[in-house]
């Protein structure tokens, strides 16, 4: 039996201490004297949060398959442990050995959203690594910065010693294998980084420079050395159906978020939905083959033992195979007393009929994410839905007994109007007419249909249509939030909806970290030591010590949001190549402008650039247009 | 056809609270392939009982689920099912056929044996065995017990069957006297320590918690022992076979009949 980190004492003194004891079902724990490369796999919030993330379960299980290799899980400490791991100066550790962080040779942090910048802070200094990359010494482990936020990561490369761009599968295997060369060689870490920024996809922050113009936009960029590349091509899986696919994901003690065996049926969307930044940085589309899934799913069940399967995707009814796929899973997991969670299909007659045979029709309920409430504007942001879709989507669900609805829309959305807000509350009030006009007064259960209505505020980000787009105030935001309610109030459904919205401070806040530059790391850096942390939970937000920061690093938040971008300026993240080009997001914005729509990649090539990693949709058959 | 299973906890999964250990098992039983019953409805569950909830922090070596299965070749070759899908800190000890009217493990919980042993240092009570038998000698045993709504003055002593200063052997890492019954591993070094064992009441009605009692008979003995110095471990879950009137007849749950 192996020591846990944490005394008996302070386990029964903090929240949920399953959270640090590891030991679950299916993690690993390796001989530590046969491993060569030790690596602290971390996500930087809470465990419940942390463990429902199927990329680190991916790179988990890829890691621990190579025998030289032991990979751990780290997440962030609750602030309750954070305060006694302070007081008492005890170091954060791996899971699965108990070990401190600091004593291993890689961190690897995946970095999914902006608002967890300081938790990442918090979990440098609680493994008593110091929280800039300069300041680390030979024997730290070397940090590495991955995830969606990486495709912008100069706010946070301050922190960082080197990002991986891109999919995971791909480079760990050179990287350590250089790591495992230089440590022979007797290297030093400046030549591990160096060595390291000529693998693709390896970005080393501190070998490049941004330079500014007098207003405060980048003039160009300066690097250390001759030899490193100056663009970054993102990594991607060629083949997703043969990549690695954690057959034996880590079953929690505690319940979590995503309590259920996870099948990911495809990467990339066709969809290009110009808001959306996943739309763009995970092209092209690339589907799993349906064979595999099946089998992968019953393995997986057999292996967690879980009661429930979910698929994950970005757009699953795209998926070629879905209906195939879904009548084995459903009849399999009849059989087993398995549920199946759906991740949100399109509604039509077909997935209203697997949606009635997996789920309890009466409690459930439906989501549409219409984004936007006029269909001038879904044109605008390219969302392909139509009010004639979803009233006959509504009818045909309320006809089979459905009597919940869900709506999503964003708020702030390039060229919004009041009539196009106004647009909410008229589809909201619609849909509940469309339930009292399909449903005879004798069958409507309780009377009523519930309309649950969710704003929430615009964020540009980086690699979209929209990245050079001006983003709202918070004053402006309100605004629009009050203009909601009142148009909804004055429907004459009103009773059946129910409006929630957003708060605006944390999104004005994200607003900033997602298209900021090198200089924001500063306000990141004083925000933690005001003692942010936990920025996404509200109940720890503080919004004030935000603003407190931004202003003694004498940084202009507007500048970063709402300023409207020239077509020509240099961004912080244009050296970071996604595939997509800055050709055709700009036509997609000059579209977006001009309220044109784009098909999507099933129905028209759209020249995106995604076509260079030669695979994927870009290549399959039926496609028309040109390549 | 209703299995009672017997099972062991320590180490790390001492953390673990009761509705956990609950999903852990149910995953288990999926795992291990076990051809389990499931209720009726439209989200049906395996139908799985557990006898007498274990406190966060607390080892046993006598804890008890009943499952209702379909069909099984045996009960050693569930045992083993189950063990091979188990985690470190819980094995099963045990599988037993229930008769079909025999009462679910929770109704059937009688008493319950504990053990307590410190984790470092000594009890510094000169002659434990006497000062356990001289607290238990005490006519009444009062408990001043604080609910939400009132105050109850309760006497302990005729909720405690047996109460006694003895040995048990350890793990010298984790110091748990379940990992020592366990882990076969000779790798490990393992001591004997003093404790105090007891029997008491753990029936729904009057269950009592062998802390409390610790700590009255740490207040007898003039001696401050915070209870997170301690390891509680239960040893064994009874039931109690008397027919009304008769008196007392504990038997571990394995027995029941």
């Amino acid at each position: 039996m192996k020591k846990l980190a944490l005394s008996d004492e302070i386990l029964m003194r903090v929240e949920k201490p399953a959270r640090y004891i590891g030991n679950e079902v299916n993690s690993v724990v390796k001989d530590k004297s046969e491993i060569s490369v030790r690596f602290a796999m971390c996500f930087p919030d809470v465990y419940e949060i942390g463990m429902s993330h199927l990329g680190i379960q991916i790179l988990y299980s890829m890691l621990n398959e190579w025998e030289d290799v032991w990979c751990e899980r780290v997440y962030s400490p609750w602030p309750d442990l954070t305060k006694i791991m302070r007081e008492e100066s005890i170091p954060l550790f791996g899971l699965e050995s108990q070990e401190p962080v600091r004593d291993m040779d890689f961190l690897g942090i995946t970095i999914q959203y902006e608002m967890c910048y300081t938790n990442i802070l918090q979990v440098l200094e609680l493994s008593h690594i110091p929280l800039l990359s300069k300041d680390r010494g030979e024997d730290m482990p070397i940090v590495i910065g991955g995830g969606p936020c990486v495709y912008n990561s100069e706010p946070i490369a301050d922190f960082f010693d080197l990002f991986y761009i891109g999919e995971g599968e791909t480079q760990y295997r050179p990287l350590f294998d250089w790591y495992l060369e230089n440590k022979r060689l007797g290297g030093t870490r400046e030549d591990f980084l160096h060595g390291a920024a000529k693998i693709p996809g390896i970005y080393v922050p501190r070998f490049y420079e941004e330079i500014y113009k007098e207003d405060g936009t980048i003039a160009g960029r300066q690097k250390k050395y001759e030899d490193i590349p100056d663009r970054i091509l993102k990594e991607i899986v060629t083949d997703v159906t043969e990549a690695h696919y954690p057959l034996k994901p880590v079953v929690p003690f505690i319940k979590v978020t995503q309590d259920r065996v996870v099948l990911e049926i495809q990467r990339g969307c066709i969809r290009g939905c110009r808001f959306c930044q996943a739309g763009q940085i995970y092209r092209p589309v690339r589907e799993r083959d349906a064979e595999k899934l099946k089998e992968y799913a019953l393995e997986m069940l057999r292996n967690t033992g879980h009661e429930e399967i979910s698929l994950s995707s970005l757009s699953s009814s795209d998926y070629s195979r879905l209906d195939e796929l879904l009548d084995f899973l459903i009849a399999e997991c009849d059989r087993k007393h398995i549920n199946i969670s759906l991740p949100s299909l399109r509604i039509d007659a077909f997935s209203l009929d697997v949606m009635s045979k997996v789920q309890d029709v009466k409690k459930s309920s439906l989501t549409f994410a219409p984004e936007a409430g006029s269909q001038r504007l879904r044109n605008v942001i390219n969302k392909g839905l139509t009010e004639e879709v979803i009233l006959k989507g509504a009818s045909l669900a309320f006809e089979g007994g459905w009597t919940k609805v869900k709506l999503y829309f964003m708020l702030g959305l390039p060229t919004e109007t009041e009539e196009d807000i106004l647009g909410i509350g008229d589809l909201s009030n619609k849909i509940a007419a469309a339930f009292f006009e399909t449903v005879p007064k004798d069958k409507r259960v309780n009377g009523k249909v519930q309309i649950t209505t969710s704003t929430s505020f615009f964020i540009p980000k980086p690699f979209t249509p929209f990245q050079w787009a001006p983003m709202c105030t918070k004053e402006e935001f309100l605004d629009k939030a009050h203009l909601t309610r009142k148009g909804i109030m004055s429907q004459l459904n009103q009773k059946s909806i129910k409006y929630n919205w957003h708060e605006a401070d944390v999104s004005v806040l994200e607003g900033v970290l997602a298209r900021g530059d090198r200089r924001v790391a500063k306000a990141i850096l004083k925000a933690y030591e005001k003692g942010c942390m936990f920025d996404s939970w509200s109940e720890f937000f503080h919004n004030e010590l935000w603003l407190e920061s931004f202003e003694e690093c004498g940084l202009d938040i507007g500048f970063y949001t709402t300023r409207e971008r020239a077509d020509d300026e240099i961004f912080p993240w244009d050296f970071i190549d996604c595939g997509v080009t800055r050709e055709f997001l700009l036509r997609e914005w000059k579209k977006a402008q001009s309220q044109t729509v784009s098909p999507n990649c099933k129905a028209q090539c759209q020249g995106c650039g995604a076509n260079r990693f030669g695979v994927g949709i870009c290549y399959e058959k039926n496609q028309r247009g040109n390549l | 056809m209703k299995v009672r299973i017997k099972f062991a906890k320590y180490g790390a999964m001492k953390f673990i609270g009761h509705l956990d250990m609950m999903r852990f098992f149910q995953k288990a039983v999926r795992r291990a392939d076990i051809d389990v019953k499931y209720s009726e409805g439209f989200s049906p569950h395996q139908i799985m009982s557990f006898a007498a909830p274990l406190g966060v922090g607390i080892e046993s070596c006598g804890e008890y689920m009943d499952l209702e299965v379909l069909s099984m070749s045996s009960v050693e070759d569930m045992k083993d099912a189950l063990n091979r899908v188990m985690v470190e800190g819980v094995e099963v000890l045990a599988v037993n056929v229930l008769p079909d009217q025999a009462k679910n493990a929770m109704a059937s919980v009688a008493a319950a044996s504990y053990q307590i042993h410190l984790k470092e240092g000594s009890f510094g009570i000169p002659d434990l065995a006497q000062s356990v038998a001289l607290f238990y000698a005490q006519n009444q045993i009062l408990y001043t017990k604080e609910t939400k709504k009132n105050i109850l003055e309760m006497d302990l002593k005729q909720g405690i069957y047996e109460i006694r200063a003895g040995e048990t052997q350890v793990l010298a890492d984790s110091m748990s006297s379940v990992a020592a019954m366990c882990v076969t591993d000779p790798g490990q070094n393992r001591m004997t320590v003093p404790c105090i064992q007891m029997t008491v009441d753990a029936s729904s009605s009057g269950n009592i918690k062998p802390t409390v009692v610790f700590e009255k008979f740490c207040t007898f003995a003039g001696r401050e022992i915070p209870v997170s110095a301690v390891q509680v471990t239960r040893l064994e879950t009874y039931t109690d076979l008397a027919k009304e009137g008769e008196p007392g007849q504990l038997v571990p749950l394995l027995l029941q009949k």
